[in-house]
């Protein structure tokens, strides 16, 4: 077993540096890596170009690392619910590349997968087509996409052992299961670190090759966007 | 009487049919769920990776890991699965999911649709939707006929950016049901109470009216 346990979360982003493209894992505030974010804002480092699903909200998530424009450039597919972005994007101060959501997450598997281009139906006829190679497939226009090069992942997960094995709960997995390993390094927090051979090899999700570095988050507030229940009747 | 925001949704639950996969928009798209009929087996597939979508949790049972498309808090049903996203973009691509429901800010006589940005104003991100209509066989559009200036979203062509070409099938207003044939908006339904007239007033885009146009019926 080749360990891949860091001690905390300055250990785990000790080489993350300005200028860094890095993914960041979640959909909206759901499975997003909130222990490294606050480390990325306590660190200051700046001149950042993130790759996430989403912007974060104005005070939580990626939203702090916007507050104190530490970000220079998003690729993210939507990034509403979140003023200060709009602020700055609008203002010019924050560069944005906004893409469909799926070919953001299999940029990502690409990346991952070892894939350098793909052919995707998504944007053909739009904006986000404009400079891209289109071709037909079977009777319908498609364009190529490339993966992503990032420097770094930062992924979140629920359980994780020093292997860097990794397991997710729920809609957390979302992008956090097609960014490990598609970038030069993935560190990844998880809420709970155990020992090697304790998960059932069965139930990986992510094998431990993707993970370079895997820490336990000291703190998971797992805010919810949009709190909606129904009456008891 | 135009219709309001549920009964456009519980004409739309009417398309639904057995054994179908579903993907369902943001706002009116997500009220479609509420009246479905009991009778009939559908799932319901949420892009940011879940199959099998039950209804909102009960007060104190939320889980902030189980969100659905809209980030709300929701539940999941026996026989639901967890997804990463290229995995749930996969199934869509691949046109595994039967039926895709969204809203639109504007669609035109040959199906584009436009609902993700409008300069100047709103850049909020096409989050999923260029995927969804780019790929889906059956896409439906849940919107409003008119703006609240009175101006026409049926167009000969829309005015703002794209998110897909050519590719919605039939859209439900607060008017009329209305599908896309080559030659244009093919009068489907009318709403009760709305004459054919008040839809051709509504409509910039050629509408196509045959014979006599029915009453929808909602229950």
């Amino acid at each position: 077993m080749i360990n891949k346990k860091v001690q905390n979360v300055e250990q785990a982003l000790h080489d993350i540096k300005d200028g860094m493209t890095i993914m960041l894992g979640g959909f909206g505030l759901c499975g997003i890596p909130e222990n490294c974010i606050t480390e990325l804002v306590n660190k200051g480092t700046t001149d950042l170009t993130c790759i996430s699903n989403n912007a974060g909200v104005d005070d939580f998530g990626l939203g702090l690392l916007l507050h104190k424009r530490q970000i220079k450039k998003m690729i993210s597919s939507y990034v509403g619910e979140n003023a200060e972005f709009e602020r700055q994007m609008l203002s010019g101060e924050l560069e944005v590349e906004l893409t469909p959501q799926g070919t953001l997450a299999e940029k990502c598997r690409a990346a991952q997968a070892g894939i350098p281009a793909f052919y995707t139906p998504a944007g053909y006829g739009t904006e986000v087509a404009e400079g891209k190679e289109a071709r037909e497939f079977n009777g319908k226009m498609h364009i190529m996409e490339e993966a992503y090069k990032a420097d770094a992942a930062i992924v979140k997960a629920w359980k994780g052992d020093e292997a860097g094995n990794l397991i997710f709960k729920g809609t957390a997995r979302n992008f956090n299961a097609c960014m490990a390993g598609a970038a030069k390094i993935t560190i990844a927090e998880v809420e709970e670190l155990v020992p090697v051979g304790t998960l059932d090899p069965n139930q990986i999700h992510i094998p431990g090759i993707f993970v370079q570095r895997i820490f336990q988050g000291e703190k998971y507030e797992k805010r919810i966007e949009q709190r909606t229940v129904r009456q008891r009747s | 009487m135009a219709l309001g925001k549920e009964q456009i949704a519980k004409r739309i639950a009417k398309e639904v049919k057995d054994g179908y996969f579903v993907n369902l928009g943001i706002g009116i798209p997500t009220l479609v769920a509420n009246y479905v009929r009991h009778d009939i087996s559908v799932e319901f597939q949420s892009e940011n990776g879940v199959l099998g979508m039950g209804p909102f949790p009960f007060e104190g049972e939320e889980d902030a890991d189980v969100i659905n498309a809209g980030k709300q808090t929701i539940t999941t049903l026996p026989g639901a699965s967890f997804f990463d996203s290229a995995t749930s973009f996969g199934m869509i691509r691949a046109q595994k999911v039967d039926l895709t429901i969204l809203g639109a800010m504007e669609v035109s006589e040959n199906g584009d649709i436009a609902n993700w940005k409008i300069p100047g104003k709103m850049v909020k991100g096409m989050g999923g939707a260029m995927d969804l209509v780019a790929s889906a066989e059956n896409i439906i559009v849940a919107m409003m006929h008119v703006n609240k200036a009175g101006e026409s979203k049926l167009l000969k062509r829309c005015s703002l950016p794209l998110t897909g070409v050519g590719c919605v099938k039939k859209v439900v207003t607060e008017l009329a049901v209305l599908e896309i044939v080559p030659e244009g908006f093919k009068l489907l339904e009318r709403a009760p109470g709305v004459t054919v007239e008040d839809i051709k007033n509504a409509t910039e885009g050629n509408l196509i009216i045959e014979g006599d146009i029915p009453e929808m019926i909602i229950d």
